[in-house]
């Protein structure tokens, strides 16, 4: 959970440090998306690295849901009859939700590659422009996507806010002062997060970028 | 105070089990809450019914018997205390209070309340002790203890088993129990012969009994009568992965 997790954290910074390169402009953004696919030429042959990537996350990812599906198959069959009265997980909210959580994030990654990948979904879907892909994409007249694209950044923001603390203690982290630093971590990292990426559609819904 | 008890009956392991409705009156708020058990008891009995059976010994929050959900509460609405210890007077009157036993496979109900916690005497089994010999008490400096690992150990070693970690835990998981015994034990000189091999028996031991994983969720401490903080697990993880890079460690435990 936590190994593969923290690959999948890695990935998480470098493509929202990449979105906000739409604040640079058109040409700049659409050339660094040609850039990735050119990225370790001539070693490398076009969108090598690219591919190289994809490989990587899609076994972090399937790791990650297999790891989680074991553990919740687990929990299940730990507790065979149910309580009649039950609080809700007190922790947090986030460890309250890690589950479905996840899987709004997954539903979304599906959608998201469909939309901004290939360009099945997207109203404009061209591959060599991807600035305009973007600006099509969260238009006001299609204020559903944005809404979906919010509620699964906010489902990844809870799901890093418990992620990041519980990866930290798999991998032994162990004083109290260090668990303390540790939540901290996690609740800024995953607001950060949630802010990096949140920023491009309401920039484009507000008409800052277009 | 007058309350409206559900309580589980179930007449023994094999029975399905179910919630029954009890009214107790005249309750005194300076009761405990197995003294308000008692009473109800002592009713039941006198009515020619059979009583409530829960497990109950010391009745001053340090022997782990006892081990009550009391409206989804791991020995009810006061933290850090055990069910015996636990006063009426957090109770308002009319309340209806929900009365379970610990939930979870490797803790199967013997009778109502009562659960049969075998399942955390084969993780003590499986490392839960030193095997340096025994015998008076040695002169207390001639093995240094830091202060901070003293207190650390103590911390760790005032789990009384009592399985509300487990009962409480939304995987079902005995790690908060596991952690505090390989914790108070890795901290302290005489643990560090078999500190390795422990952390691995008893992990398996723990999984071998049916319980689920961690996930950090925190109910455990929360719920613990004796405090048991959640670090203890990270050092459980710490131990357990130095052991599984680590070769030529004592054999046999």
């Amino acid at each position: 959970m936590a190994v593969t997790g923290i690959l999948l954290v890695l990935f998480l910074i470098a493509h929202m440090l990449g979105n906000l390169k739409i604040f640079t402009g058109a040409t700049s953004f659409d050339h660094y998306a040609h850039w990735l696919r050119e990225l370790g030429a001539p070693l490398l042959p076009n969108a090598g690295f690219l591919w190289i990537q994809r490989v990587g996350l899609l076994a972090a990812v399937l790791l990650h849901i297999w790891a989680a599906t074991v553990l919740a198959l687990r929990a299940r069959a730990a507790r065979p009859v149910r309580y009649a009265h039950r609080k809700k997980v007190r922790g947090s909210y986030a460890a309250r939700t890690m589950r479905w959580g996840g899987v709004i994030i997954l539903l979304f990654v599906i959608y998201h590659i469909l939309d901004l990948t290939t360009g099945t979904l997207n109203p404009v879907g061209d591959p060599a422009r991807p600035y305009a892909n973007i600006v099509a994409d969260f238009a006001p007249e299609r204020w559903y996507v944005t809404a979906f694209y919010t509620l699964a950044i906010v489902a990844l923001g809870f799901h890093l806010r418990h992620g990041v603390f519980s990866a930290l203690r798999s991998l032994g982290q162990q004083t109290p002062r260090g668990e303390q630093r540790a939540r901290a971590v996690a609740l800024a990292f995953a607001v950060v997060l949630c802010a990096g990426y949140l920023v491009v559609p309401f920039a484009v819904l507000t008409g800052l970028v277009s | 105070m007058n309350l409206t008890l559900r309580i589980w009956r179930q007449s023994g392991p094999e029975d399905k089990g179910r919630m029954v409705k009890y009214q107790v009156d005249d309750v005194s708020p300076d009761m405990s809450f197995l003294e308000m058990l008692d009473v109800l008891n002592e009713r039941l009995i006198l009515a020619g019914e059979e009583p409530v059976a829960f497990d109950h010994d010391c009745r001053e929050g340090i022997c782990g018997m006892c081990g009550l959900m009391i409206n989804g509460d791991a020995h009810g609405p006061q933290r850090g205390t055990t069910a015996c210890q636990l006063h009426m007077r957090q109770f308002s009157d009319g309340e209806t209070i929900d009365i379970e036993p610990w939930r979870a496979r490797a803790f199967p109900v013997i009778k109502d309340l009562v659960v049969n916690r075998n399942a955390f005497d084969k993780i003590i089994a499986a490392g839960g002790y030193i095997t340096a010999p025994t015998g008076s008490a040695p002169e207390a400096h001639s093995v240094p203890v830091a202060k901070a690992n003293a207190d650390s150990a103590f911390e760790s070693a005032a789990c009384i088993g009592c399985g509300a970690c487990v009962a409480a835990c939304p995987n079902g998981s005995g790690m908060l129990f596991t952690a505090a015994k390989v914790t108070q034990l890795s901290l302290l000189p005489q643990g560090q012969p078999e500190r390795y091999t422990r952390v691995i028996g008893m992990v398996d031991a723990h999984d071998e009994a049916g319980f689920g994983g961690c996930t950090n969720a925190g109910e455990c401490t929360a719920v613990c009568p004796k405090g048991i903080p959640l670090t203890t697990i990270g050092r459980l993880n710490r131990d357990y992965l130095a052991a599984t890079t680590k070769q030529g460690d004592t054999p046999g435990t």
